[in-house]
């Protein structure tokens, strides 16, 4: 269980981490917190020839509020933006996703790039990302692109990043003040913290009327990537969030479900499993705006 | 492959090195500086016996290289003692309420614990629970661990001390 050998670099920017990774042909892996990608090398499943440490690049970290989202660099740490106070206020389903993140220790080291740029299926960071439609922003030595979340999950631990991309940002879209407001993230796994064998999470806004005008979910460990669930996000939009708009959602969002099996559950209690955290999620939104 | 000299601080004491890219910062602990109390469990970031305080803040020292320490201040399991010999408040609860049987994954226990009690010295069980949520112990079942964190917590709080004060 020990790394295979490598050469290891210090990054002083971004695009010095960017050149360094251009000249390693694809032998290269940028390191943050290392929290997912060093079990891997220690397991052998990576073996880079070359280590990118981007961890003393210091405008690599920081939160930042743009118009109508919220701009977290790559390699601020998962601990620092869950005690942030900017992101409590305007990103409540991310700071609600954190809380479920690893452990205290793996928070501390383990960064919100890092989470995306691994993207495993059953991470929280991932799901909020892809539920809120963030924006991945990649450099390389040729310049920067924007990746939808959409576009940007392609699989189990597979992105759109290219071996030469470093992954500098995420951009959170806020939404404009609703008169009702409301989040939910809920997650079932063997213990607390571990790893989620099924998440979700709701957010919805509703007029003053009490008539839902805008609701995006999405579910994670229900597939080799996160799920936005649109169909059943649309069949809330208009109505009151009464039982039967909510059953009728939850119904849609089944169809979506492919969960996988795996040494810790069948396919089938992962696909009820989903269902029940939706269902909770959605309970745990709309309470809140409704509260 | 590559070599790096690398200066870190654990336990208050500054330590120059040379080390390989792929050695990690429990096994520098351990082999290098022959600080063994700090125990190398499953190597992958799942046990947390590695756990160490990074500039103050718990992590896991399997799934850091050395080299990325440089510059770090480490407290390994070594520092939590006031002097050789002695034990801390928290590691006198460890014994007192048995929170320890087989003692392998007892240094993680406390690194997460003093973490925990340098934030705050009334925790909930709940908030004492996340903090060693982090830390697989196969003897006790947890429940003497949480009942040590606590005993300290309250015998810490009973002294009255600064936050943040080393209280070792």
């Amino acid at each position: 269980m020990k790394a295979a050998e490598f050469d290891y670099a210090r990054a002083a920017s971004a695009d010095e981490a960017c050149r360094l990774l251009a000249g390693a042909g694809g032998e290269g892996r940028i390191i943050a917190g290392g929290q997912t990608l060093v079990p891997l090398m220690a397991m052998r499943l990576v073996r880079p020839a070359l280590l990118v440490d981007i961890n003393a690049v210091a405008d690599l970290r920081g939160i930042e509020a743009g118009e109508n989202h919220l701009n977290v660099q790559a390699a601020t740490p998962q601990a620092d933006a869950l005690a942030n106070l900017l992101l409590r206020r305007r990103l409540p389903l991310l700071t609600k996703a954190l809380g479920f993140v690893g452990h205290v220790q793996t928070r501390n080291r383990g960064t919100i790039g890092g989470s995306l740029a691994h993207a495993d299926p059953a991470a929280e960071i991932c799901l909020a990302a892809a539920t809120l439609e963030a924006e991945l922003i990649a450099r390389s030595a040729q310049g920067e692109r924007i990746i939808a979340a959409r576009d940007f999950f392609i699989g189990a631990m597979a992105t759109a990043l290219a071996e030469e991309e470093c992954l500098v940002a995420v951009r959170f879209p806020v939404w404009p003040t609703a008169p009702r407001f409301g989040t939910g993230f809920q997650e079932t796994s063997i213990r607390r913290s571990d790893f989620a064998l099924a998440a979700a999470a709701a957010q919805l806004a509703l007029d003053e009327r009490g008539v839902c005008r805008r609701a995006a979910l999405g579910l994670g460990g229900a597939a080799t990537t996160p799920l936005v669930l649109e169909e059943a996000a649309g069949r809330l939009v208009g109505t009151t969030l009464a039982e039967d708009d909510v059953a009728a959602a939850l119904a849609l969002a089944e169809k979506d479900l492919a969960p996988i099996a795996d040494l810790h559950a069948s396919a089938e209690y992962r696909r009820r499993a989903a269902g029940a955290m939706l269902a909770r999620a959605l309970a745990e939104a709309r309470a809140e705006a409704l509260g | 492959m590559s070599q790096h000299e690398i200066t870190l601080t654990v336990n208050g004491r500054r330590h120059a090195a040379r080390v390989a890219a792929r050695l990690t910062l429990v096994d520098f602990l351990r082999d290098e500086l022959r600080l063994t109390g700090t125990h190398a469990g499953c190597e992958h970031g799942v046990c947390g016996a590695c756990s160490v305080l990074l500039d103050g803040r718990p992590v896991r020292s399997c799934l850091i290289f050395a080299v990325q320490a440089e510059g770090a201040a480490i407290t390994t399991v070594e520092g939590l003692a006031p002097e050789p010999g002695a034990l801390g408040v928290l590691q006198d609860s460890f014994c007192e309420a048995h929170g320890l049987q087989c003692g392998f994954c007892t240094p993680g226990m406390l690194i997460a614990a003093e973490a925990l009690l340098r934030r705050t010295l009334s925790p909930s069980e709940e908030e004492i629970r996340e903090a060693i949520g982090g830390n697989l112990c196969r003897c006790t079942g947890y429940k003497q661990i949480v009942e040590a964190i606590r005993i300290a917590a309250e015998r810490l709080g009973g002294a009255n001390l600064a936050p943040g004060t080393d209280h070792g």
